[in-house]
């Protein structure tokens, strides 16, 4: 279905697409900082009661603070993502359904119940219930994240490689719940994602107390040693998930080699195949029309990339092209196909990407040498400070790469190798109803994010000291004090 | 139709339930926040009352999406891609509300209104969309054979789905009033259970009227005569014990009671919707219907296997959390407000 706006032409697939890479982009700014952020927390809660100094209770308050603004953008804006696929892909939840939903309703039972109820738990019952009790509320809310990307992602996988289903009645029916779980692709996707989640979290508490090192020249040492104590561990979570995260991202790629070859290839900026030495384009264009790239080379280096071995050929795109129009036609559905995905987003993603994982290792590694305890210079040095500050914007950025790549990857696929995106939409569901909710949620995220940077940016003026005795002064208006409990 | 899918229809329609028992007074709190209170102290006050746990309810709405997606992947299509509009303004709704209890408490106290004003607007557009959605839905919708809806505008806002939308927004501000009287100490306290006194008696006209709409408008009577009649009248019933439990001051009671109502409205609901789940006014062979909108028997064995082990223990730590939660909220005393 296609209709003119004003000389514009625009199509329900078009206006769908773009409507669903901005809800989840935006979902996905939230989903990883909340994720990343209370295991962060988590962690600081438990050395307070480990320790039992107040300063930790103080550091987990404050930073449990940014979580929860976090949080509750992620949790508004999921509902539209639950909703989407009955909304405007309608033909895809006819055919995945019997697949799709399952893990849906379980991310749903296991894990936002828990995530939901505890985190109220853990709002309100700071003093009122066990130390150990509390502890306990803030790593259930960390079960219950990490299970949540667990479910969401088993669905994710199915579509990058389907796994224990049959065709029938027209649709994907699942024959085995457990090969939904062993999927090879889920392992990966997981891992990547959980950890890049965490790598979220301590990249964006590190930079944020850079910020208020920076910011506040008239610290008191309370305040000072909080956010030394932030950065510190900060930096060795930043550390110990960026490697992860570049182990993880290694293994899927190689991974990918031979399950998604476009994928691989459009990453690489691989036009066509290889020779037994494959060179690693570092910086490169690619003509969308002849899907021709060109870039500065350096020898040998995909091969070892990609094989770990100096020798090893990479298929380019062009021949995997002709290899997938041979497996699934050129036409399907009467629409011609093929089966190139967007080069320059890929490639420059996927850049992106590996630049700032390593940017993150290396920094974290010459953080940690320069707060050591012997030699504590790194917060003299303001400019390196100023790296770690800006820093807290770049998960947004890699997130996104991230999954332009995974999912921009998949074209033409929502299934990969059953269903196609043209196939999904929604058939009945207008142009015009289309462009009304872009416009709105537009319009809406926009609003969002910027009352979101607002409040984050009001509260941080604010220091977990005195943001601590505030709390404990007011007790008196808080409703489940007073042995309330 | 086998078994399951029988259990799963019932189980979809008990999702629901749960969602409008314990949303249904989040939704009221959220309306009474800004026809209730009379200064920024009473607020603060009862939105306090579901701070830690109105979350934990809109679960049941996303359990209950869901579920629906998992159970019934042809329902789920046709009624979420056929009330595209309805449904982006019911996010919309949750959207502004949702976000405005975290904002509310972080913001400058001069931007607070704002957020009350959201929490407001958000609570009864949801639920006066919700109840336009489900009245509209059981008078039958345009669903052509591929089961897609092209509906106009009075398809989906006609006086019978009008009637039902305000009759639900007024029943969940009631479920709100009995929830605020059993949360509060004070005046607010009192003041709910006078709202609500005299807030009753209109709603009885709305029931009334909603019950002859549905008599005449859908086909209710003809199909399930018995479960109709019997659902109708504990709708009416229940309302009359909330009543009258608002004037012998019996709060649990009365929270109970519109709680019961609520889920009384869903039973005829479904009860009516059996065995179909979505009713086709083009004609009656394009009725979606329990049997051929269902999963297959494998996923439905898979989730009734995770829901048997999961919903307990969600159940069982949700009481708990309301048992922690259990004390009434008082009003900050003077001097102490910031």
């Amino acid at each position: 279905m296609q209709s003119e706006y004003g000389g514009v032409k625009m199509n329900i697939v078009s206006l769908a697409r773009f409507q669903f890479a901005m809800t989840t982009i935006f979902h996905f700014f939230f989903v990883p900082f909340s994720i990343g952020t209370i295991f962060v927390v988590a962690i600081m809660e438990s050395m307070y009661v480990h320790t039992g100094k107040a300063e930790y209770k103080k550091m987990t308050k404050f930073w449990g603070n940014v979580f929860l603004l976090s949080f509750a953008v992620g949790i508004v804006t999921g509902l539209i993502q639950e909703f989407q696929f009955g909304m405007n892909w309608s033909d895809y939840s006819r055919f995945m359904g019997d697949i799709f939903g399952a893990p849906l309703a379980f991310e749903a039972l296991l894990s936002f119940f828990i995530e939901s109820t505890f985190i109220g738990l853990w709002m309100f019952t700071w003093n009122k219930v066990g130390k150990k009790l509390h502890l306990a509320f803030a790593w259930l809310v960390v079960f219950g994240t990490l299970t949540s990307a667990l479910w969401i992602l088993t669905a994710n996988a199915f579509m990058q490689h389907p796994v224990g289903f049959v065709l029938r009645n027209g649709r994907a029916e699942m024959a085995n719940f457990w090969a939904l779980l062993r999927n090879p692709q889920l392992f990966y996707e997981y891992g990547h994602v959980v950890i890049g989640a965490l790598l979220t979290g301590a990249t964006i508490l590190t930079g944020l107390a850079a910020f208020q090192l920076l910011k506040k020249r008239k610290l008191s040492d309370v305040n000072k040693k909080i956010y030394h104590k932030t950065m510190r561990l900060g930096m060795v979570l930043m550390l110990i998930f960026s490697l992860g995260e570049i182990c993880f991202g290694d293994l899927q790629m190689r991974y990918i080699i031979n399950e998604q070859p476009m994928k691989f290839a459009a990453a690489e900026g691989v036009t066509h195949t290889t020779g037994e030495r494959a060179p690693w384009m570092i910086v490169g264009y690619s003509d969308p029309k002849t899907h021709e790239v060109k870039g500065i080379d350096i020898p040998d280096v995909l091969s070892i990339l990609a094989y770990h071995k100096t020798t090893g050929s990479v298929k380019g795109m062009k021949e995997v092209n002709q290899e997938l129009e041979k497996k699934y036609g050129t036409h399907i559905d009467g629409r011609k196909m093929n089966y190139y995905v967007p080069v320059n987003t890929l490639f420059w993603s996927f850049r992106v990407m590996c630049g700032f994982a390593a940017l993150l290792f290396l920094m974290s590694i010459v953080g940690l040498i320069m707060t050591r305890k012997k030699k504590e210079t790194l917060y003299q040095h303001r400019w390196l400070m100023w790296i770690f500050a800006i820093l807290t914007f770049s998960p947004f950025v890699v997130n996104t790469a991230g999954w332009l790549i995974t999912e921009r990857g998949r074209d033409p696929w929502t299934v990969y190798g059953l269903f196609t995106i043209a196939q999904s939409v929604s058939p009945k569901v207008s142009v015009a109803s289309l462009l009304t909710s872009n416009i709105i949620y537009f319009c809406l995220f926009t609003i969002l994010a910027i009352v979101m940077i607002a409040l984050v940016v009001r509260f941080l003026h604010n220091d977990p000291d005195e943001y601590d005795k505030a709390q404990e002064a007011s007790k008196v208006v808080d409703p489940f004090s007073k042995g309330a409990i | 139709m086998s078994f399951l899918q029988i259990l799963w229809f019932i189980l979809i329609g008990v999702l629901f339930s749960g969602f409008f028992f314990l949303d249904g007074f989040d939704f009221g709190v959220g309306m009474a926040v800004k026809t209730l209170a009379h200064n920024e102290a009473e607020r603060d006050q009862i939105v306090k009352t579901i701070g830690p746990v109105w979350d934990g309810n809109e679960v049941w709405l996303v359990t209950a999406g869901g579920a629906m997606f998992a159970s019934f992947p042809y329902w789920y299509a046709t009624l979420f891609s056929g009330y595209y509009l309805i449904l982006l303004l019911i996010l919309v709704g949750l959207i502004i509300r949702g976000v405005s209890f975290e904002f509310r408490a972080k913001c400058t106290p001069y931007q607070k209104p704002i957020w009350d004003t959201t929490m407001a607007i958000g609570s009864v557009m949801a639920t006066f969309l919700f109840g336009v959605m489900f009245i509209s839905m059981i008078k039958g919708m345009p669903i052509d054979a591929r089961g897609n809806i092209s509906a106009t505008f009075f398809d989906y806002f006609n006086w019978f789905s009008i009637v039902g939308g305000i009759a639900l927004t007024l029943l969940c501000y009631l479920h709100g009033l009995n929830y605020i009287t059993i949360k509060t100490k004070g005046v607010i306290s009192a003041r709910a259970q006078n709202y609500a006194h005299a807030l009753y008696w209109v709603l009885y006209v709305g029931e009334v009227i909603f019950a002859l709409l549905l008599i005449f408008q859908t086909d209710f009577l003809r199909v399930h005569p018995i479960a109709t009649w019997v659902c109708l009248i504990l709708i009416v019933g229940f309302s009359v014990a909330a009543h009258v439990a608002t004037f012998t001051n019996k709060q649990g009671m009365a929270l109970t009671c519109s709680g019961l109502t609520l889920i009384s409205l869903v039973a005829l609901i479904f009860c009516g919707l059996f065995p179909r789940v979505m009713i086709s006014s083009i004609s009656s062979k394009y009725d979606l219907l329990i049997h051929s909108a269902s999963s297959s028997n494998y996923t439905l064995v898979v989730m009734t296997i995770a829901t048997c082990i999961l919903v307990p223990c969600v159940l069982a730590y949700t009481i708990w959390a309301y048992w922690i939660f259990r004390k009434r909220i008082s009003m900050p005393r003077i001097g102490e407000v910031k």
